[in-house]
């Protein structure tokens, strides 16, 4: 074989190993995408029963917007409360787990995944069970007078946020036990030599260390919770629902498939401006410095 | 000699992203064509005489099984056995508007869904005659269903003829209340008014029940109604929610929630609350004075089912009453064949007359089938009824 095209062929082989992957999402991302894309810019008055005719009806975009943005701004509203009691739930849990926990590590471990063995439906029905009206935790907060008398949690938000919090806690917490586990002890050994105190070992060796880990655990935390609409549907009211819960309604009941369109686009923009807004600041590069 | 290979180049990505972008964007075409189809052009050969098979696509719990032995199923063995036809049954519906989507796709495209019967609730079944979708029956074929089936639910406007969609079971919808937690409930403005219901009341997403009794509540009737008088009930609606009167908006799984009390009292289906009261007899339905809405499951053969003659077998087997007492007896629904009370009797008197299996008169000239909609009508009342809802 001639050199030539030994070379040629090197310089193809990256190529051909990324087209597998490529092409998987070139037909199962991509093609979908750009559907999506065209049925968000469909004459808003097609039907189902008339078809569709692709206008570039860019109307629809800012239809949608005001028609729908209490529920977008509550997404990420609650989104982002129930993020922040995740990071306060889940970091002492996955630094207990990856530093404390010595032969019981595992066995924590899997305790944090079990919940996933069954359904997300079912773990959320569970959730309506426990928040009942009549239940003991609702009769205890009555008790201490943290609800009164015929207050309650279910169809309320905090009702969401909790089960926000509780569905998507596992997917903040594995990613920081990865980072935290591989924390290297002796960086933690030399900060207590140099006269650092426990909390300033924990500011400038533990946390920066951990960045990686927290950063990919939000994104997988908090792009999903606003997305969802399961939490809002089962344990919220209409005063709690989501966008999820508008685009749901709009694919399967109302049939408007331009605004379901428009919708979900509104909303993938919106999460990947949060996202790469984020990553600018808190960005995996800096984290090192 | 070792050529190193090179490391992917932006521009050779790049290149390939624009050609993947612009070949997706070629397939997702422009727009989608015209759902609606012709009977006449879309319509397959029965090839009943030459294949003894059946595909019956139902919801979960609505055909009878035998206690001792789950596996079996007493009405639609003894199909079987009398008849030679082969049964595929299949409980995959569980709800109307995501069975639409599972199955538009082909529907609209005139190709087989590979089922002779689906069974969808009546508006559905609207929607479904109204695109063309639905295979006429022949009249001769089901001989039980012209003698047997309730008056009510006779020549409805989207089955003038009564040869597109057979009522499989039937149901009211009306109102429901947890005598444990609340005192009794009479008419549907106490549901939204009462101040010690506040929080503690549902209603149906399902648009035609909850507007429907709304409606009826404002002394208008469902069935022949305006839109001013549709937007009158719908601000009735959007007060009881913006009052935090009203909890949520449910299907089905408002059930567990009364029976623990965490609604005290909703809008309910008869069926669910039959079953309910059979666990905790506080548990009560409540005709409203003002009236009930009256709504069936229907038995629908598809475009391209390709056993049309057995399935007119099947559908006028389930109208002979003793067969349709034994469902009947199972499923707890209303019962849309006459003569079956009767027949019922011999099985469980008790059944025989439960108001809510087998409704007197009374109670259905009380009971009204809600408007039947075109697609503009259906588009505007559920997209307002949707934003007062929260979606």
């Amino acid at each position: 074989m001639s050199p030539v095209t030994t070379s040629a062929r090197r310089r193809l082989l990256p190529y051909l190993l990324v087209l597998p992957g490529a092409a998987w999402l070139g037909v199962f991302f991509v093609v979908p995408l750009l559907q999506l894309g065209a049925a968000s810019l469909y004459d808003p008055t097609g039907s189902l029963s008339t078809g569709y005719a692709l206008t570039w009806a860019f109307g629809n975009y800012p239809a949608v917007l005001q028609a729908y943005w209490p529920q977008l701004a509550r997404s990420f509203g609650y989104a982002a409360a129930a993020l922040a009691l995740a990071l306060l739930l889940g970091y002492p849990l996955a630094y207990a787990i990856a530093r404390k926990a010595g032969r019981w590590k595992n066995l924590l471990l899997v305790c944090v995944v079990a919940p996933m063995f069954t359904s997300f439906l079912v773990r959320t029905l569970a959730w309506k069970t426990i928040l009942s009206d009549h239940g003991w935790l609702v009769g205890l907060l009555r008790d201490v007078h943290l609800l009164g008398p015929n207050g309650r949690l279910l169809a309320t938000p905090v009702a969401v946020v909790l089960g926000l919090t509780y569905n998507f806690l596992p997917l903040l917490v594995l990613p920081l036990y990865a980072s935290l586990e591989r924390l290297d002890h002796r960086l933690l050994e030399a900060a207590g030599d140099l006269y650092a105190s426990g909390v300033q070992t924990f500011r400038r060796v533990t946390l920066p260390l951990s960045m990686p880990g927290l950063i990919a655990g939000t994104l997988l935390f908090f792009i999903p919770a606003t997305g969802d609409y399961i939490n809002a549907e089962l344990l919220g009211s209409p005063n709690e629902y989501m966008v999820g819960n508008v685009i749901d309604s709009a694919f399967l009941v109302r049939l408007d498939y331009p605004q379901g369109a428009a919708l979900s686009f509104l909303l993938m923009a919106a999460i990947l401006a949060v996202v790469v807004g984020y990553l600018r600041r808190a960005g995996t590069d800096e984290v090192w410095r | 000699m070792r050529v190193p290979s090179q490391p992917l180049r932006r521009r050779g990505l790049l290149t390939g992203a624009a050609a993947l972008l612009a070949a997706g964007g070629t397939l997702a075409g422009c727009g989608t064509r015209a759902a609606t189809q012709t009977e006449t052009g879309c319509r397959s050969e029965d090839r009943s005489t030459a294949e003894q098979k059946l595909t019956f696509s139902n919801w979960p719990q609505y055909l009878d099984v035998d206690e001792s032995d789950p596996a079996k199923r007493p009405t639609l063995d003894a199909f079987v056995a009398r008849t030679g036809i082969q049964v595929t049954y299949t409980e995959d519906i569980n709800d109307n508007n995501e069975f639409l989507g599972k199955v538009q796709q082909q529907l609209a495209s005139c190709r087989s869904i590979d089922r002779d019967i689906i069974v969808l609730s009546d508006w559905m079944a609207a929607r479904m005659i109204r695109l063309g979708w639905i295979q006429q029956l022949d009249p001769a074929r089901i001989p039980n269903v012209t003698a047997n089936l309730l008056p009510s639910l006779r020549d409805r406007s989207f089955d003038p003829q009564n040869r597109l969609a057979v009522p499989w079971q039937a149901g009211l919808a009306g109102l429901a209340y947890n005598g444990s937690v609340t005192r009794e409930i009479r008419t549907v403005d106490e549901l939204l008014t009462r101040p010690d219901l506040k929080g503690r009341v549902t209603a149906l997403s399902e648009m035609r029940d909850t507007m429907g009794l709304l409606l009826q509540s404002n002394g208008h009737d469902p069935a022949n109604f305006t839109p001013a008088q549709f937007d009158d009930a719908l601000a009735k609606l959007k007060k009881a929610v913006d009052s935090g009167q009203i909890r949520r908006f449910t299907g089905n799984d408002y059930t567990p929630e009364l029976a623990r009390g965490d609604i005290a009292a909703c809008v309910a289906w008869s069926g669910d609350v039959i079953q309910l009261s059979a666990e905790n007899e506080k548990i009560r339905f409540v005709s409203p004075e003002s009236g009930l809405l009256l709504y069936s499951d229907d038995t629908l053969v598809p475009n391209r089912a390709t056993h049309k003659g057995h399935a007119e077998t099947l559908i006028n087997y389930y109208y002979e009453p003793a067969v349709a007492a034994r469902l009947a007896a199972y499923v707890n629904y209303i019962c849309p064949v006459r003569g079956a009370q009767a027949e019922m009797e011999k099985i469980d008197p008790e059944l025989a007359t439960n108001p809510l299996i087998f409704p007197g008169e009374d109670l259905l000239r009380k009971a009204t089938v809600f408007m039947a909609l075109d697609e503009r009508q259906e588009r505007a009342y559920e997209s307002r009824f949707q934003q007062v809802i929260g979606a």
